[in-house]
């Protein structure tokens, strides 16, 4: 059998030396989502950072493999050429660097990787056209700064918008659809259930249920004080909705 | 005054000098390189005490003696121009070698009637009235010991002289190169710059030189722009490295008129930069920008002054630098708004991107506000690079290097993206390009955006 897409074993990380995860497991193969849910300041976005590479989340303790290989030996650049993308609960303002350009070069960067051939501008061009009318953004949007003024919907959307130009193989979404309303909570759930293929997996954090009414996962996890405390299906997103994270968090300070 | 005194090599050279200089026969500009001479021997050069100097010691300069530099267009080709040339420029363009005109590498086209550009030594003896009404009647040579110094020794400069309502669409391109000796030479370049009522004009200053010898470039460019004329002004300071390069643009605004200029310091080791406006009567809006990249061991000193000395005028300043290895900047910005200079608007912003520890920039702007009904603002920074910034391009596949050399160029393209001459524009981003390290992936990623 194939090695699962990403298998996270006992992972413990720190923050400067803030211990933050505190041994986290999770296991999720091809084709699957992962829906993981939990109170602020849990961990969510340390662990997706973890993911990606950031340095100065240090990795203390544990180990973390994607489609078999060591995730946490390799450059956060190196990540991304092999597939893992991190849509920031944060996105970053760049400017000066141009939106599209920006993507262009990131993508002809990880087609050089894969030994593909390069992008000229008009096929970059054709390619993202259908992606922003999918995503309902303008045209103008391509002109603009990396991120540079954009409102708060929009970062999300340009994530979202990397996400489908880049097309990777394991999906991290934090917090894609705070933030939004129903109508782009909508267009985003549409684009990342569009990415949904049997060859990729999409880990999805966040805090409210209502995205999970547009994209089912199959497993939802609790994620409090750095560890995951319950697994689940979908039916344990409604019971946090219900009953908050109270439960876990006192089951938290017993252990 | 002693013969070690650094003024005497001056004031001995002056008594000769003034006796061959342009306009030598006419009494008022006699008068007036005497007196700019005796202020200069009476003032001497400016020392760290002075609040103007504080930051930027000019003593490599007083210790050395400089030779005016002679004529040398013999030894320039025009491969030698064409390397500091923008492709594709097309417009006007005086080239001075070493401070004199040279015919063979100028061009001026057709241009609409009675607009001038030329030398200021013809323009002397065309149009004398002219040239004395606005010589040296801007910039102050009583507070600015260097623009004493030239105002005295100038030999040679342009001309401009744009007349009322004309436009000249085509840019003017003013290149002064200098092709250092065997021992240190001066050019005391001096342009005056007429744009008369509604007139039309962009005015684009080079400077440039090579080799490894000494050489000091000390030039004055005075500007007068009429009432509800447009005026777009761009200095580009490609030094070689060991060059002194002093310079002060005095800038006077008429009403409702439009200013922007863009001065660019790229080169040279000891640098200071004046720029000087003052807007003498309403409406009128200035964009003063500037772009600084210091390395190495250089040394770049910017201060700005605006005197908004009439209401319902306009000012906004960005000074952006990027300094590296050993580099070292000074941005002082001042902005005056005088007692009756209501409703006055006016933005100073500066920001510095430090690449290396060692790096040091001295940021300090400032507002004197003399009116109660005004909108100032000023802003500046110093800071590293952004590390979100750098993980984020990472985190979609961009290498280090890459990353770190596209956010270089980021910050950068604010003030790069605001040229307005096209291929000026370009020359300026492929300079930039051309020291960053991932040069090639930066240059894809950003060059549909130049
Ligand atoms: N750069 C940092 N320096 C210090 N502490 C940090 C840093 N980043 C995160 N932390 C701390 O780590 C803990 C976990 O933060 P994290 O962002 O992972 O939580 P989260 O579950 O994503 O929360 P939220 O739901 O608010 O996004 C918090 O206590 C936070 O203050
Ligand atoms: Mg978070």
């Amino acid at each position: 059998m194939a090695a699962p897409m990403l298998e996270i074993r006992d992972v413990h990380a720190s923050v400067g030396d803030k211990p933050i995860l505190k041994g986290v497991d999770l296991v999720a193969n091809a084709g699957e989502v992962h829906a993981i849910m939990g109170p602020n300041g849990s961990g969510k976005s340390t662990l997706a950072n973890v993911l990606a590479g950031r340095p100065n989340f240090t990795v203390t303790q544990g180990q973390v493999h994607y489609m078999g290989r060591n995730l946490l030996a390799m450059k956060p650049e190196d990540r991304a050429r092999e597939g893992v993308f991190m849509a920031f609960q944060y996105p970053v303002e760049i400017p000066g660097v141009n939106n599209a350009y920006f993507l262009k070069s990131a993508l002809n960067a990880m087609r050089r990787y894969r030994g593909e051939e390069e992008l000229d501008a008009i096929e970059f061009l054709s390619l993202i056209e259908e992606k922003l009318k999918l995503l309902g953004l303008d045209e103008s949007f391509t002109k603009r700064g990396l991120n540079e003024g954009f409102s708060g919907g929009e970062k999300k959307r340009n994530e979202i918008f990397q996400l489908l130009v880049l097309q990777p193989k394991l999906a991290i979404l934090d917090e894609t659809d705070s933030g939004l309303d129903i109508d782009a909570l909508k267009i985003v759930a549409n684009g990342v259930n569009m990415m949904r293929s049997p060859e990729r997996t999409t880990l999805l954090v966040t805090h409210y249920q209502r995205i999970l009414n547009y994209i089912q996962p199959d497993v939802v996890h609790v994620l409090v004080d750095g560890r995951i405390v319950k697994s689940g299906g979908n039916e344990l997103a409604h019971e946090l909705e219900k009953h908050g994270y109270a439960q876990f968090e006192a089951a938290a300070k017993v252990a | 005054m002693t013969d070690a005194d650094p003024r005497q090599a001056y004031v001995d050279d002056f008594s000769k000098f003034e006796r061959e200089a342009p306009g030598a026969d006419l009494p008022w500009l006699r008068d007036l390189r005497r007196s700019a001479m005796a202020r200069f021997r009476d003032r001497g050069f400016p020392t760290l005490k002075e609040e103007e100097w504080k930051y930027t010691s000019v003593a490599p300069i007083a210790r050395t003696t400089f030779r005016r530099a002679p004529a040398a267009s013999d030894g320039v080709a025009r491969e030698d121009v064409e390397r500091i040339a923008f492709h594709g420029f097309r417009g006007h363009q005086l080239v001075f070698v070493n401070g004199r005109l040279d015919p063979h590498l100028s061009g001026v086209g057709a241009l609409p009637e009675g607009v001038q550009i030329r030398r200021l030594e013809e323009a002397l003896e065309g149009d004398p009235a002219l040239v004395e009404r606005h010589l040296a009647r801007h910039a102050a040579f009583d507070r600015q010991p260097f623009a004493a110094l030239n105002t005295a020794f100038w030999e040679d400069g342009a001309f401009v002289h744009v007349p009322k309502g004309v436009a000249v669409p085509e840019p003017i391109h003013l290149v002064f190169l200098s092709k250092p000796q065997h021992e240190p030479t001066v050019v005391h370049a001096r342009n005056l710059i007429l744009i008369d009522e509604g007139a039309v004009a962009i005015v684009v200053e080079s400077y440039a030189g090579w080799g490894d010898g000494l050489y000091f470039t000390n030039p004055v460019t005075e500007v007068v722009v009429g009432d509800e004329a447009v005026f777009n002004h761009y200095k580009l300071q490609r030094e070689s490295e060991k060059a002194f390069h002093i310079g002060v643009l005095q800038i006077l605004q008429g009403r409702a008129s439009n200013v922007t200029d863009n001065s660019l310091a790229l080169g040279g080791g000891l640098v200071r930069n004046d720029v000087n406006t003052w807007f003498a009567d309403e409406g009128g809006e200035l964009n003063l920008d500037g772009l600084y990249v210091v390395g190495g061991r250089q040394h770049v000193d910017n201060h700005t002054r605006i005197d908004h000395a009439k209401p319902h005028c306009t000012s906004f300043e960005l000074y952006k630098g990027i300094l590296d290895g050993h580099g070292r900047a000074v941005f002082y910005g001042n902005i005056v708004v005088h007692k009756d200079a209501q409703k006055t608007n006016a933005m100073q912003t500066n920001k510095n991107l430090l690449l290396s520890r060692d790096a040091l920039v001295d940021s300090i702007p400032g507002l004197q506000i003399l009116a109660n009904d005004v909108k100032c603002r000023h802003g500046s920074s110093i800071g590293h690079m952004d590390e979100e910034q750098v993980f984020y391009l990472r985190s979609r596949g961009l290498d280090e290097e890459t990353a770190r050399s596209l956010l270089t160029y980021g910050f950068a393209a604010e003030v790069v993206n605001r040229v307005r001459v096209l291929p000026l524009r370009a020359a300026l981003g492929a300079w930039i390009l051309s020291r960053l390290p991932a040069s090639a992936a930066v240059s894809d990623a950003v060059r549909e955006g130049l």
